[in-house]
């Protein structure tokens, strides 16, 4: 085990060049639904538990089956209301158990990257040829039934071992969801020596993290939405930035919630200098633009 | 060592659900529902009246609103019992204020304990289901079934004794099932179930003895839930139901009928500090035109004859 993963380097926040956006935006928004299948009783990992409670717990497996029976489309109709176009974190297994919900995304030109196969198949314990045969299935999957190359991971329920940047870089991946310590993306270093990034996805956005980590009301998950907004567009003016807001329709979309958030998508929206885009975008962007005066940079700084 | 290679079966990964307990299927997908009389909106409370054992056992995990210190926990005995004695007759007038009509879901054991309580529910007429015994008598995965037949089977006949109803209804205490449950309810006489949370909606959910329907009783928001579980304030209590009765309001303008279902415990609305907020809440909800109060087993009639 490493004290640190390796990924990056220290990087100050503080005197960066300056990134642009397209049209002169200052903030790249993009919103992340999981599309997700729990499995009512999963092969077991011995690293993590799937359920707290003895199989079948219906409770756990029923609220992540709510947002695919109920959730999801209500959330469609706030994205397609504000014109938000969803990079969707997707349990690739979904293309075989729900492909209603596959069609929906497509029909609305989302994109589709990788969170797995299913959110109760964990990463940890893997050796390297099953995390990579695990990855290149997620990637074949999409291919398979959106069309689509997937350029981006969240590894299936944040489980990770420490090749994972590496192995979905070599299945032709560019950018990761995994990490949290920047509101720029960043360069990632991967063994291949790809152009592989950090999109922004945040977890303190998370609906999931917000809801149940952080026992927030849906009301003051809309303030926390507005305000994360009102900064980040505030700094963006000088040093574009990204916000991504995570969703889970088991979450977001039950009808206690939905309206707050809604609110806090019509305030982002509303404003001038956003680009509302999507994780691939916003990594072909930078990787194009940017990438290469990022590690210029960072090489100065880092031998000073 | 690597994982077995067990692990990268998926043995149920095709179309459809992990499992033959229901059919995959969009809420959006399905034939709209008409209420009674051209109502939009169900309306459920269910009153939880449960009792929770000192000598609380905790096998195989404890139930919400359990007993948590070392024995004995006078505490939360005595809070919980505060909702039988106390809580439960706040909540009876805050219904009546407002004309609600309510189901009582009991733990059988409360028949044997409380017989008072018992009678003064059935003169009431309100239509009564069966909580399972006791809050400490979980139905859970790898329950052995014939024990589980009897807690079934004993919770049914001495509620039914207590109460002269049929008892058509179950909430498992905890809403914790075994992979038997269902069928152990049908095999009991029970029509529909309030355990599962997957929908909106009433759904039709397959047994090896026949069908049975579950019934959509909202944990997320459950006063326990809500103010016990995520430690929100009263005001946000009120403030997440009645944005709730607004959006389905909303949505069964476009959709057809939506059910609004509210679980409430005595030993947490009860209070004399929270009681207001349920009586905001109600205002709020029977202010509305088109809104249809009625007890489960009425809403799950209605919702069968519109199939």
């Amino acid at each position: 085990m490493k004290e640190d993963p390796g990924l990056y380097e220290y990087w100050p926040y503080e005197g960066r060049p300056k990134i642009t956006w397209p049209n002169g935006a200052r903030v790249a928004f993009w919103v992340a639904p999981n599309i997700e299948f729990y499995e009512l009783d999963p092969a077991v990992n011995p690293h993590r538990k799937a359920w707290p409670k003895p199989v079948p717990d219906i409770g756990g497996y029923g609220t992540r089956d709510y947002g695919n029976r109920v959730g999801h489309v209500r959330m469609m109709r706030v994205l397609d209301k504000y014109g938000v176009r969803g990079s969707i974190s997707l349990s690739t297994a979904v293309c075989e158990h729900h492909p209603e919900i596959i069609e929906m995304c497509r029909e609305r030109d989302w994109e589709f990257f990788s969170h797995g196969i299913y959110n109760t198949r964990y990463t940890y314990g893997m050796d390297e040829a099953q995390e990579k045969a695990m990855i290149e299935d997620g990637i074949e999957t999409i291919l398979k039934h959106t069309g689509q190359k997937c350029a981006g991971y969240l590894a299936p329920a944040l489980t990770h071992t420490e090749v994972t940047m590496d192995l979905f870089a070599e299945a032709g991946g560019i950018y990761t969801c995994d990490l949290f310590h920047d509101d720029q993306p960043t360069p990632v270093h991967v063994r291949s020596g790809s152009k592989f990034v950090s999109v922004p996805y945040s977890l303190e956005m998370n609906d999931t993290i917000v809801y149940v980590a952080n026992k927030i009301e849906p009301r003051r998950y809309g303030e926390m939405i507005k305000a994360s907004f009102d900064r980040l567009y505030a700094e963006g003016a000088d040093n574009g930035v990204v916000m991504c807001i995570p969703l889970h329709a088991y979450q977001v979309s039950h009808p206690h919630r939905l309206k707050a958030f809604e609110e806090a998508l019509e305030y982002i929206t509303g404003h001038p200098d956003v680009w509302v885009t999507t994780g691939r975008e916003i990594a072909e962007y930078y990787i194009d633009k940017h990438y290469d005066s990022t590690v210029a940079d960072i090489a100065e700084k880092g031998s000073q | 060592m690597p994982l077995d290679d067990a692990y990268f079966d998926y043995p149920h990964r095709s179309y459809g659900m992990d499992h033959d307990y229901y059919d995959w299927s969009m809420l959006v997908d399905r034939k709209p529902v008409d209420w009674p009389g051209g109502k939009r909106l169900a309306l459920w409370v269910n009153v939880a009246l449960q009792f929770f054992p000192l000598n609380q056992q905790g096998t195989p995990f404890t139930p919400p609103g359990g007993m948590t210190t070392a024995y004995p926990d006078l505490r939360h005995f005595t809070l919980r019992e505060y909702g039988n004695r106390v809580g439960i007759f706040r909540i009876l007038q805050a219904l009546d204020q407002f004309n609600v009509r309510v189901s009582f879901a009991i733990n059988s054991r409360l028949a044997e304990r409380y017989p008072y309580l018992i009678r003064r529910v059935v003169e009431r007429g309100d239509e009564i289901l069966c909580h399972g015994w006791d809050m400490d008598t979980p139905h859970y995965g790898g329950q052995d079934k014939l024990e589980e037949a009897e807690v079934v089977a004993r919770s049914l006949e001495v509620l039914r004794d207590a109460t002269g109803q049929p008892v058509t209804g179950w909430i498992s205490p905890g809403k914790s099932q075994s992979l038997h449950t269902p069928e152990l309810l049908v095999l009991n006489g029970i029509e529909y179930m309030c355990d599962w949370v997957n929908d909106d909606m009433p759904y039709q959910f397959r047994t090896p003895a026949g069908e049975i329907t579950a019934m959509p009783l909202s944990t997320e928001l459950e006063d326990r839930f809500i103010i016990m579980h995520n430690l929100h304030s009263e005001a946000e209590y009120a403030d997440q139901i009645i944005d709730s009765f607004d959006y389905l309001y909303a949505e069964a303008g476009e959709q057809g009928g939506r059910l609004l279902a509210l679980n409430v415990h005595p030993w947490m609305l009860g209070q004399p500090h929270r009681i207001g907020k349920l009586e905001e809440v109600l205002q709020h909800i029977t202010s509305r035109h088109g809104v249809w109060s009625a007890p489960p087993g009425e809403i799950h009639n209605a919702w069968r004859a519109a199939q």
